[in-house]
């Protein structure tokens, strides 16, 4: 635990005196970045032999310390999200993108990103969370504005705006809950907002839930405050917005998978039917939004809303095996998202254009088409990839509760997703390119470039090939969260009844 | 005190929202700054408005009886230098983008937006 939480902060630090020598820092923060990955590892082993890694700040007591929490939820997000920015700092190695140089800073904020996320899925205080989302804030709103074009600058200032009015809505939200219930540990509120009633029969409490879930809704890009995601996702360096399409979106989803089953339960409240309803929206209008984008970045900054409706639909729905889908559904989806942005930042290198309507003749590089064309299917959710076992936990949990609607529209929204990955396949690769026959050279440093691109399409294959025991492990994190019990005595000491 | 206060909050996150729907730079940033102080000033009242002496700590660790809370200070204190670092960025990043874009007319700027008719010139 202590590894994940100093390693990328020191590594950061490290990398700003670097910054007079880009070749030395760049390994180093490959060396960094292995090293979180290592203890990310050596954390979840622990997690599942042990149990709950609890660790106290400071050592003060619960109600008034700040503890960080790693269960079999938290654990394996923090080792994606390594395993994300070890491709990353990776990728940009590689010159996939024409225009300024790459800045000193790229690496020391990569690092500082990574670092702000595994601290939002491990920490078990609600102070502590907003403080990690500004930390995240913070360092994604630099890399979105880092290299100063006209589109990068509108869409971070659009993105910090909204998520400024987030964060603001989020603090209230915290402020209304420490006045009624005077705790901010998650564990404490789940037994005070229990014995209060839950959100139903307390208004300030709904008041307070409704806050952090708009805070939250804002973060993970939900129907209808989604609009700043497709307007500034695309705008960055190609590694930049891989890296922020698979991780930010993830923590707002995250943090109301914890927040909304351990302190304010969904199942039977307002709250539970209107995000039911958002979901769908989100489902569907996030898949049509992207069918009608002809630039590869921007079809997939669309997918990853209509994604997200996915998780929060598991999340509305409730029971052991939709929570389960929506924790196999965020693994999943983490990987091949990233990697899809991976390979369109490859496929504008290659074609100078990432316009469909200008690419073409990819299929001439195998190695990209690979890449491409696994992670793409794996999106839309064929067997035998990743993205088929967690579709099929969301619907199946859908069915098993008599939500014919629910499930119908996650079918029909995964049959529009394959839509838009044959529409990039056929434009970009298997059409010619309409300018020229001749793809342009493989950009320096290639290499760098398509090991992550590769072996992350290699990890959904193996997610998708060891779906069984994941599958069985998933839905026993989501008997967990709804049990609640185990996390609670894992917190506040074993007298929790 | 405390209704005085909440009236405050009403009048800050007012017109800070009012600012939000401003068309020009500099109302909207400001409009998120004034949203922010209002957060600031909740979590500040949640502790609940008293005569009691200052914050401290007995020897158990815990806040003795007719001492104030603690904990909201110490959180609004970090929401505020928070928001003070994120305001100066937002204003740094505001300034940049006006001089790069040469407008502060922010229903102009839809440079990265997807485009709002679906292009017609297709193949």
């Amino acid at each position: 635990m202590t590894g994940v939480l100093l390693i990328p902060p020191l590594m950061a630090a490290i990398l700003m005196l670097l910054r007079h020598r880009p070749l030395l820092q760049a390994r180093v923060s490959l060396v960094g970045m292995a090293a979180l990955v290592v203890a990310a590892l050596q954390l979840l082993i622990d997690c599942f032999t042990v149990g709950h890694v609890v660790l106290t700040a400071g050592a003060w007591p619960v109600p008034i310390g700040i503890i960080m929490v790693a269960d079999r939820l938290a654990a394996p997000l923090v080792l994606i999200a390594a395993l994300i920015g070890l491709t990353a700092v990776s990728y940009a190695r590689a010159v996939i993108d024409s225009g300024p140089e790459t800045s000193w800073a790229l690496h020391p904020l990569v690092h500082l990103l990574v670092w702000s996320v595994c601290g939002a899925f491990l920490t078990g205080d609600l102070f502590n969370l907003f403080v990690w989302f500004e930390i995240m804030l913070m360092s994604s709103f630099v890399l979105l504005a880092m290299d100063g074009g006209r589109a990068q600058l509108e869409g971070s200032f659009k993105y910090l705006m909204i998520n400024l009015v987030a964060s603001a809505i989020f603090l209230i939200g915290i402020g209304l809950l420490y006045g009624q219930l005077g705790a901010l540990t998650l564990a404490t509120l789940a037994q005070m907002v229990a014995a209060k009633g839950g959100i139903e029969s307390n208004p300030i409490l709904g008041g307070a839930a409704a806050c952090l879930f708009t805070a939250f809704a804002i973060k993970a890009g939900l129907f209808p405050v989604f609009a700043w995601l497709p307007a500034s996702y695309h705008t960055p360096r190609s590694m930049v917005s891989a890296l922020l399409a698979g991780l930010l979106t993830k923590v707002g989803v995250y943090a109301m998978l914890r927040v909304f089953t351990l302190v304010f339960p969904l199942p039977g409240t307002w709250l539970g039917s209107l995000l039911l309803v958002l979901a769908w929206l989100t489902m569907i209008v996030g898949v049509l939004g992207a069918a009608v984008q002809w630039e590869a970045k921007r079809i997939l900054a669309f997918h990853i809303i209509s994604q997200v409706g996915y998780m929060v639909l598991a999340l509305a729905l409730g029971g052991a095996a939709a929570l389960g889908g929506a924790v196999l559904y965020l693994i999943h989806h983490i990987v091949v998202k990233t990697n899809l942005f991976y390979a369109a930042g490859i496929a504008q290198a290659r074609c100078g254009s990432d316009d469909l309507r200008q690419q073409g003749g990819l299929a001439g590089d195998r190695l990209l088409l690979a890449g491409f064309l696994i992670s793409s299917l794996s999106l839309a959710g064929l067997p035998p990839l990743s993205g088929f076992f967690a579709k099929l936990a969301v619907v199946r949990a859908a069915v098993g509760l008599g939500d014919w609607i629910s499930a119908g529209l996650a079918l029909l929204v995964g049959f529009f997703t394959l839509y838009s990955m044959s529409k990039i396949l056929l434009e970009s690769y298997l059409r010619p390119r309409p300018s020229s026959s001749i793809l342009l050279p493989r950009p320096p440093g290639w290499g760098w470039a398509y090991a992550p691109l590769l072996g992350l399409a290699g990890l959904t294959v193996v997610i998708g090939l060891c779906a069984g025991p994941l599958w069985v492990m998933t839905e026993s994190v989501g008997a967990e969260l709804l049990d609640r019990t185990a996390y609670l005595r894992a917190v506040l000491g074993s007298d929790v009844p | 005190m405390s209704t005085l206060i909440s009236l405050v909050v009403a009048v800050l996150v007012t017109c800070g929202v009012r600012l939000l729907l401003e068309r020009r730079l500099l109302p909207v940033v400001l409009g998120v700054a004034l949203l922010s102080h209002g957060a600031n000033l909740v979590v500040f009242v949640a502790g609940g408005l008293t005569h009691a002496g200052p914050a401290f700590t007995g020897a158990d660790g815990l806040v003795e009886a007719g001492r104030s809370d603690p904990v909201p200070q110490a959180l609004v204190l970090t929401a505020i230098v928070i928001s003070f670092g994120v305001m100066a960025f937002a204003l740094a990043l505001a300034f940049r983008a006006y001089r790069v874009l040469g407008n502060d007319d922010l229903p102009t700027w839809r440079g990265s937006e997807p485009p709002i008719d679906a292009p017609e010139d297709h193949r």
